[in-house]
């Protein structure tokens, strides 16, 4: 065999390195320690999936937010007018009295009656051509629509009302937010779906995480026990488990922020097309495709916090 | 508090083990280690010599009794500063645990890491001990395709690689033959003259002759047999003539 009788003078060197009781890494080559399945494991694909349906979820939640926000501060302060009067000519009079009124108010920036064959053409779908002309005619109010200065208040829209009063009787007035009260409160229970989603995904992933690193815990014992016994402290292995899952997590959120995107950009593209001036109003911007961009590196964090504390709390059973 | 334990690297004082509710697999042992001591740990199949290693390379606390290593009293010791103390001793399993995932080069370097030392500083050291138990050929092969005694030896170099304070052996020679065998103890022999001491347990009769200066500790049925007192009270050595 040939072996030689002398201890190897460089042993001394490293000698005194090795009585620190300090938690170094336990090297480059450390992730070799644990066995990994890496892309033919399931792990990363979970992790892959979990964030894809995170960065549409999140996607959808912001889509909403703007799309809310947009049509918001687009009716913010609009109000409508409407005379409604059955005599065509008194109609006709009240409504130009309630314009001149309404533009000598300094709180009012706009002011616009709707054309009657605006108004018509609105309402043909429902009841037809020939509607607002002709004795038989079915009668439609006047349409004046209003932009005040600042948002539509209750005082403010209290005071319209009543400085019309007197000289336009027939005048309704109302706040457009008022007509769109519903739209927005299923948006906003939209956005609450989203964030409820999101958290539910982020919560899945981080018990996928915990499963998977209780299995690599389970298949890796005997390397994990030689490592303690050798003076590997819990930091330093659940250092190692860190790193794998964090490389798993890297590929993963990887893959599912590139399928996420796909979607949300696919989708983008469908409702693009339906030419909704509202839908329009949800479109991403570069703050929000920012956000989708921390999906993964959150899901990395969340995998590496979770695999932490289930290797700590499980090293804590050990001596 | 015993006597004469004054600079002792370990100290058993009335030391009891047993495993859940079943009898006591070791039962007042006390005895005295001091730095550069070789001891042989003898004792039939069953008689706690597995156990007394385990408590020595702090696997195991004991059930009852007083653990002091390298002056400090383990039994009481937070968690956290154990590993500190494991790496002060070194282990040759008798079952070797290689991790068999990795080379053999990189099973002996997993001290040196685990302790933090740069991988530049790993190369050398890790090729030097190789070739000392006469592996250097064998440097990228996996456990599995070694044989015993090869396994044995990586699990020695394992051991020694961090030059610890105490080495713990559990039968080192039961898987080589008897030249062999007596060239790893060799190998002991060296690391002990330089100052490490050796706790090698084995049944081999004829291996304890083979280190004059060695003190015998014999378990019987859980007892350390100390006729003489020398283990518990051993005669101071001098450090100088290491």
């Amino acid at each position: 065999m040939g072996t030689r009788f002398a201890i190897p003078p460089e042993t001394d060197t490293v000698s005194g390195k090795a009585r620190s009781s300090a938690s170094p890494r336990i090297g480059e080559r450390s992730s070799g320690l644990i066995q990994q399945a890496r892309l033919s494991g399931p792990m990363p694909w979970v992790i892959a999936i979990m964030t894809a349906l995170t960065v549409i979820a999140t996607a959808a939640g912001l889509s909403l937010a703007n799309l809310a926000e947009n049509a918001r501060s687009e009716i913010a302060g609009g109000l409508t007018v409407q005379i409604v009067e059955g005599a065509p000519m008194e109609r006709d009079r009240q409504a130009e009295l309630a314009v001149t009124l309404l533009e000598e108010r300094a709180d009012i920036a706009r002011v616009r009656r709707v054309p009657d064959a605006e108004l018509h053409a609105l309402l043909a779908p429902w009841l037809g051509s020939e509607v607002g002309s002709g004795d038989d005619a079915i009668p439609t109010p006047a349409l004046i629509d209003v932009q005040l200065v600042g948002d539509v208040t209750g005082a403010s829209l209290a005071e319209l009302r009543e400085s019309l009063a007197n000289s336009v009787p027939a005048a309704r007035v109302d706040a457009q937010a008022g007509w769109l009260g519903p739209v927005f409160a299923a948006i906003s229970s939209l956005q609450w779906l989203a964030i409820v989603l999101v958290l539910l995904l982020a919560a899945t992933s981080a018990a996928a995480v915990w499963l998977a690193a209780r299995s690599a815990l389970g298949s890796n014992r005997d390397t994990i026990e030689i490592v303690h016994l050798l003076g590997g402290n819990d930091r330093q292995i659940a250092g190692i488990f860190q790193r794998s899952i964090a490389m798993d997590a890297v590929i993963g959120g990887g893959i599912g922020l590139l399928l996420g995107l796909v979607a949300i950009v696919l989708l983008g593209r469908q409702f693009a097309r339906l030419g909704s001036g509202m839908v329009a109003g949800g479109g991403l911007g570069p703050a929000d495709w920012l956000y989708l961009a921390l999906v993964p590196v959150l899901a990395v964090v969340l995998a590496v916090l979770t695999a932490r504390v289930t290797v700590l709390s499980a090293l804590r059973r050990m001596l | 508090m015993m006597s004469g334990s004054d600079g002792a690297i370990v100290q058993f004082d009335n030391v009891g083990l047993r495993y859940g509710a079943d009898a006591e697999v070791l039962s007042d042992v006390s005895f005295t280690l001091f730095p550069g001591s070789f001891y042989f740990l003898t004792g039939a199949s069953g008689a706690g010599k597995t156990s007394l290693l385990r408590l020595l390379y702090l696997a195991q606390r004991p059930t009852r009794g007083v653990v002091r290593m390298f002056g400090t009293d383990t039994i009481t010791v937070p968690r956290g500063h154990l590993p500190g103390f494991r790496r002060r001793i070194g282990v040759v399993f008798q079952d070797f645990r290689l991790v068999p995932h990795l080379s053999v080069s990189d099973n002996v370097a997993l001290p040196l890491r685990i302790s933090g030392v740069a991988e530049a500083d790993i190369r050398k050291p890790v090729a030097d001990m190789l070739a000392w138990v006469g592996l250097d050929q064998r440097a990228g092969a996996f456990p599995a395709t070694l044989s015993g005694g090869e396994q044995q030896r990586v699990a020695i170099a394992r051991a020694v690689i961090a030059r610890p304070e105490v080495l713990v052996a559990d039968e080192p020679t039961g898987n080589v033959d008897p030249d062999m065998a007596l060239k790893l103890l060799r190998l002991f022999e060296a690391l002990n003259r330089l100052g490490t001491t050796v706790v090698v347990a084995t049944h081999d009769v004829h291996l304890l002759q083979k280190v004059p200066d060695s003190l015998i500790m014999r378990l019987d049925r859980g007892r350390l047999s100390d006729p003489t007192g020398a283990l518990r009270y051993p005669p101071r050595r001098d450090p100088a003539v290491l």
